[in-house]
């Protein structure tokens, strides 16, 4: 299974598409795009997971490490557009406490 | 050396002329037989054209020009072949000394791990099976029984697996290791290990663990969890199966994180269920094996012994997903059975 990614950029906010999986084999491909926005001070780093099946904990790893990322350099993160199977993963692992997250599908603005 | 390459000269030889007078095929088999023998013996591609000339030109006698000097081109060819397959060798002697050195560090990685298998005393029953998908695993477990009698066990998981996930393996049992045994209460236990994990882990690796101990004087099961993956408590008097639900973030993320703790009261034949995510990530196909699944399978095992329930319930969702696990997989149930 591939990730899609598409990155929009504006004016101190970012927002990433993505399509697929993040797991073991894809992880690496988004961090490649995600973190360097997250490195970014005041940033406003949205990643849309609306087209997302599936995360495993490799992918988890990369919201984790982003996360960490912007409490470095004054930029935030948000997730929006989570499905079941991917919000329980954040559920489970007490994420949803700590990041800030936006569930179902994300109207278009 | 000289007489070993004579003595292929003349196997070779026999063989070819052989087959020039017959042109049969048992000649063509005993040839296929010939080149693993080179290959054994390391003989290059060119060599072994060099020494097809050799015989050819002995046994007719007279061999064209043409053909002759043709053979230095298909030997020019042939050093490219022979330099592939040199690199081909060494590279599997490097993989060769990668494995053993693999299962030096396996068998390093089974030390850390309970040695004695599971006992059953003071009241409970405990089974456990943990299967790395590859040779080493990233899912951590321990039981031990303290000086009150009180029996602590834990499953731990580490992102990903294979080698980087067991390196960080070790580091949940050290940390548990140093802790007083007075600090084995589950949430304390739980913000000890998080300290430790937090200051060593890498940015994008994280740890989900339970832990819990069963207290026999009492009959209670005190435990807290790290972001893990539920467990399963099942009642014995309604014979269903609840969520071990646990609220706690996974461990290495923030270094002030505290874990809240939870009792359960266990009456006799109930079952506390452990498991790490390479259980519940069963895939067969494009589907996930449903929680639900799982409890079906440890309902169907009951009446067996604890230990015999894990073994086959790895073994049936084994087979279910074609014998090839994808994640490390690690289940353990206690039971009260006085």
């Amino acid at each position: 299974m591939n990730l899609e990614l598409q990155v929009q950029e504006r004016e101190n906010e970012s927002t990433v598409f993505l399509q697929g999986e993040v797991d073991v084999y894809t992880a690496s491909t988004l961090k490649e795009s995600l973190l360097p926005l997250t490195e970014k001070q005041d940033e406003k780093v949205v990643v849309d997971l609306s087209e997302v099946d599936y995360i495993d904990s490799t992918g988890l790893g990369i919201f984790i490490g982003a996360l960490k990322s912007t409490d470095k350099h004054g930029s935030s993160l948000k997730l929006v557009g989570l499905n079941d199977r991917v919000s329980r993963l954040f559920d489970i692992t007490g994420l949803n406490e700590v990041m800030d997250i936006e569930e179902g599908k994300r109207e278009e603005a | 050396m000289k007489q070993i390459e004579s003595s292929l000269y003349q196997i070779y030889k026999e063989m070819l002329s052989n087959y020039l007078e017959s042109k049969n095929e048992h000649t063509l088999y005993s040839a296929q037989q010939f080149s693993k023998e080179m290959i054994e013996q390391d003989m290059s591609p060119e060599d072994m054209i060099s020494l097809h000339l050799s015989v050819f030109r002995e046994i007719i006698q007279y061999v064209p020009d043409d053909v002759e000097d043709s053979f230095d081109v298909l030997l020019e060819v042939m050093v490219g072949y022979g330099l592939a397959h040199r690199e081909h060798q060494s590279l599997r002697d490097r993989q060769r000394e990668l494995e053993s050195e693999l299962n030096v560090a396996a068998q390093m990685q089974q030390s850390l791990l309970p040695s004695d298998p599971p006992s059953n005393e003071n009241g409970v029953e405990l089974g456990l099976i943990s299967v790395p998908a590859g040779k080493m695993s990233g899912d951590y477990y321990h039981y031990m029984t303290d000086d009150h009698g009180r029996l602590g066990v834990a499953v731990a998981d580490v992102i990903g697996k294979g080698v980087p996930a067991a390196l960080c393996m070790s580091m949940i049992k050290y940390a548990i290791d140093s802790l007083p045994e007075q600090r084995l209460q589950p949430g304390p236990l739980l913000e000890n290990v998080n300290r430790v994990v937090e200051q060593n882990i890498d940015n994008h690796m994280f740890i989900t663990m339970v832990y819990g101990f069963y207290d026999p004087d009492v009959h209670q099961f005190h435990y807290a969890g790290a972001g893990h993956e539920p467990g399963f408590f099942y009642r014995a008097k309604t014979d269903t199966f609840e969520d071990l639900k646990t609220k706690g973030l996974v461990l290495g993320l923030s270094k002030k994180t505290s874990y809240n703790e939870y009792v359960a009261e266990v009456e006799l034949n109930d079952m506390i269920v452990l498991l790490s995510d390479g259980v519940t990530e069963c895939r067969y196909g494009n589907d996930f094996i449903e929680r639900d699944q799982i409890t079906a399978l440890i309902r169907k095992y009951s009446h067996l012994t604890a230990q015999e329930i894990v073994e086959n319930v790895y073994r049936d969702l084994e087979r279910l997903q074609s014998f090839q696990l994808r994640d490390d997989f690690t289940l353990l149930i206690l039971r009260r059975n006085m």
